[in-house]
């Protein structure tokens, strides 16, 4: 019997969500007296081997196939499905991201086993093959309380759910090479080809953020919302209302369904802050509403707010960041 | 082409959920219902395919009587058949809903041909279990990617992009394919005058689901711990933006 975690890295690099995922795997085999092992699929993987010792993994099994070139969800998922049955694994710990949670959906549905998606606690029942989760629903705005019950329960973590913490007494974890059988059909969804992004400021990682919302009013409306993110050294997000009247593409639509923002500063000008854009934008560190409503949700919300038409305060913000600069 | 397109009936939800008394559910009482917002993008994705190469699209859900409404709109979009998988009283859990929707797409392909295409949205607004459409997809011996950003459709596969963190990702898969669509795809269009008639008149095939319970089983439903904010005003119209501005410049965000 072990625990078993499914990492994700960069060409070498555990991903952080990867080692959140690591230490809630940790802290159900501790309290299991249950070792707690590591899968790694692909090339790359030894680099992180006594990272994920200091993460108290014991062992770290390496997938290796010709398949696994790439990035491919079923492959994936038949590695870890494969892993489960040689390891007899009872709880399998992946990161709650696009690519964990589709791993881990393929491994659960080749196992035909239950799978949480997004766990933000996880308990070991008293009772063999049951344990207790806590997942986000609705973007983060519900928590759901249920039990996981089978021979092999699957879950991934949200992001941010626990810190990530090495081992109090960090160990050695040994690697071993896996060999998987993985029949043809498992290759139909492999990458075939990438486009790397383009370096510079995202949505995602912008220090400063101006969204706008429907009291923007069209399209046009976001011209000094552009010239104050440009001041600022930030981009321009928008609500769903937003892009649903075709004002702004979707890449900018801030919310569950789109971009979910970390700035420094997020300046939410017009958004009336529904659950759906909310979620999107709470991990902001620093929230300045500008809305004609005092009593909008996002002004509520907000550590800061200016209680004005946004035609009339945005332009003026940026008016006085030019004269403290003198352009 | 014979397209298939799994939706979910949710609620629209604005600025706060509430629960019901015994917290089993959201309180609906006051709120309007929509299709799940990925799901609509899947909708029309199959109308501009269908529009681009003919054939059929069919709309399924499982779920509540009243999520005929939903079937219905997406009709007036521009779907050409409807079915429904009618359950009572709580969400299946998406092990039963999967092995649910899988036998009736068995059943409709048995009975009319196979679908070339199947499209769920990413996940569900509601739930976001992330598991359905990869569950039928596998049961039915199918390839699907999640997270689709770009369809379309060429010499026998469906050729689909998608955003990862380090940039776009692009996949091949031969048909019969799956793929999980996330909004932002396209922009759905709103029913026309004739599509509306075609909503009313559209008979909406109901084929009752079965299937064994999953081991994922909700207890309850919690409000997370809300962030004690209290909001400091900075001011009033224009006149607050040396306010604001001194802000910035104390965040650091200004220089």
């Amino acid at each position: 019997m072990t625990i078993l975690v499914v990492v994700e890295h960069d060409r070498g690099v555990l991903a952080d969500a990867s080692r959140e995922a690591l230490t809630a795997g940790r802290h159900l085999a501790t309290t299991t007296a249950t070792p707690l092992d590591a899968l790694t699929i692909g090339a790359a993987a030894d680099a992180m081997v006594a990272e994920l010792g200091r993460f108290g993994v014991s062992t770290v099994h390496q997938a290796h196939h010709d398949v696994l070139a790439d990035y491919g969800p079923e492959a994936w998922g038949a590695v870890v499905a494969a892993a489960v049955e040689q390891l007899s694994a009872s709880v399998v710990v992946a990161a709650g991201t696009d690519r964990g949670n589709e791993v881990m959906a393929w491994a659960a549905a080749r196992l035909d086993v239950p799978f949480a998606a997004n766990c933000t606690v996880t308990t070991p029942g008293e009772e063999d093959e049951k344990m207790a989760v806590t997942r986000v629903r609705w973007g983060g705005s519900l928590l759901e309380e249920a039990t996981l019950t089978g021979a092999v329960r699957l879950l991934t973590m949200a992001h941010h759910a626990v810190d990530a913490a090495p081992a109090e007494e960090p160990g050695r974890a040994t690697a071993v090479s896996m060999t998987v059988e993985l029949d043809d059909s498992v290759s139909h969804s492999i990458v075939r080809g990438r486009v790397e992004r383009v370096a510079g400021v995202t949505l995602a990682t912008a220090p400063v953020v101006v969204g706008g919302g429907r009291g923007v009013g069209s399209a046009d409306g976001f011209a000094p919302l552009e010239e104050l993110a440009g001041l600022l050294g930030g981009v321009v997000g928008c609500s769903r209302a937003v892009t649903n009247n075709g004002w702004r593409n979707h890449t900018d639509q801030v919310g569950q369904t789109g971009t979910r923002i970390a700035p420094t500063v997020y300046l939410a000008c017009g958004i009336s802050g529904a659950i759906q854009h909310w979620v999107g934008a709470m991990a902001a560190k620093n929230i300045v509403a500008i809305n004609i409503d005092p009593e909008a949700n996002m002004v509520s919300k907000a550590g800061y707010a200016v209680i004005g038409d946004l035609h009339a305060v945005v332009p003026a913000i940026a008016t006085e960041i030019r004269r403290r600069r003198g352009t | 082409m014979r397209i298939l397109v799994c939706v979910k009936r949710v609620p629209a939800p604005g600025a706060r959920i509430n629960l019901t008394a015994d917290a089993q559910a959201i309180d609906t009482a006051h709120l309007g219902f929509t299709t799940s917002p990925h799901e609509e993008c899947a909708v029309e994705a199959a109308v501009q395919l269908v529009e681009g190469h003919g054939g059929e699209a069919t709309v399924l859900t499982l779920g509540p009587v009243e999520a005929e409404e939903q079937l219905r709109y997406a009709v007036s979009v521009g779907m050409t058949a409807a079915v429904l998988l009618p359950i009572d009283g709580a969400d299946w859990d998406p092990q039963r809903t999967a092995a649910a929707i899988t036998e009736v797409v068995r059943r409709l392909e048995a009975a009319d041909g196979p679908f070339d295409l199947i499209l769920f949205g990413n996940e569900s607004a509601d739930a976001g279990n992330f598991q359905v459409g990869i569950r039928v997809a596998h049961a039915l011996g199918r390839p699907m990617v999640n997270g689709a950003k770009g369809i379309a459709i060429s010499e026998g596969a469906v050729h689909v992009r998608r955003e990862a963190d380090a940039g776009q990702e692009t996949y091949e898969l031969p048909l019969p394919a799956a793929v999980g669509v996330k909004e932002g795809i396209n922009l759905p269009r709103y029913p026309t005058m004739k599509g509306r008639l075609a909503s009313k008149r559209v008979e909406v095939e109901r084929m009752e689901p079965d299937a064994e319970t999953g081991g994922l089983r909700m207890v309850r439903l919690q409000r997370p711990a809300e962030r004690a904010s209290t909001t400091v005003i900075l001011g009033r119209g224009p006149d607050a933006a040396p306010a604001v501005v001194d802000l910035l410049d104390e965040l650091g965000v200004l220089a």
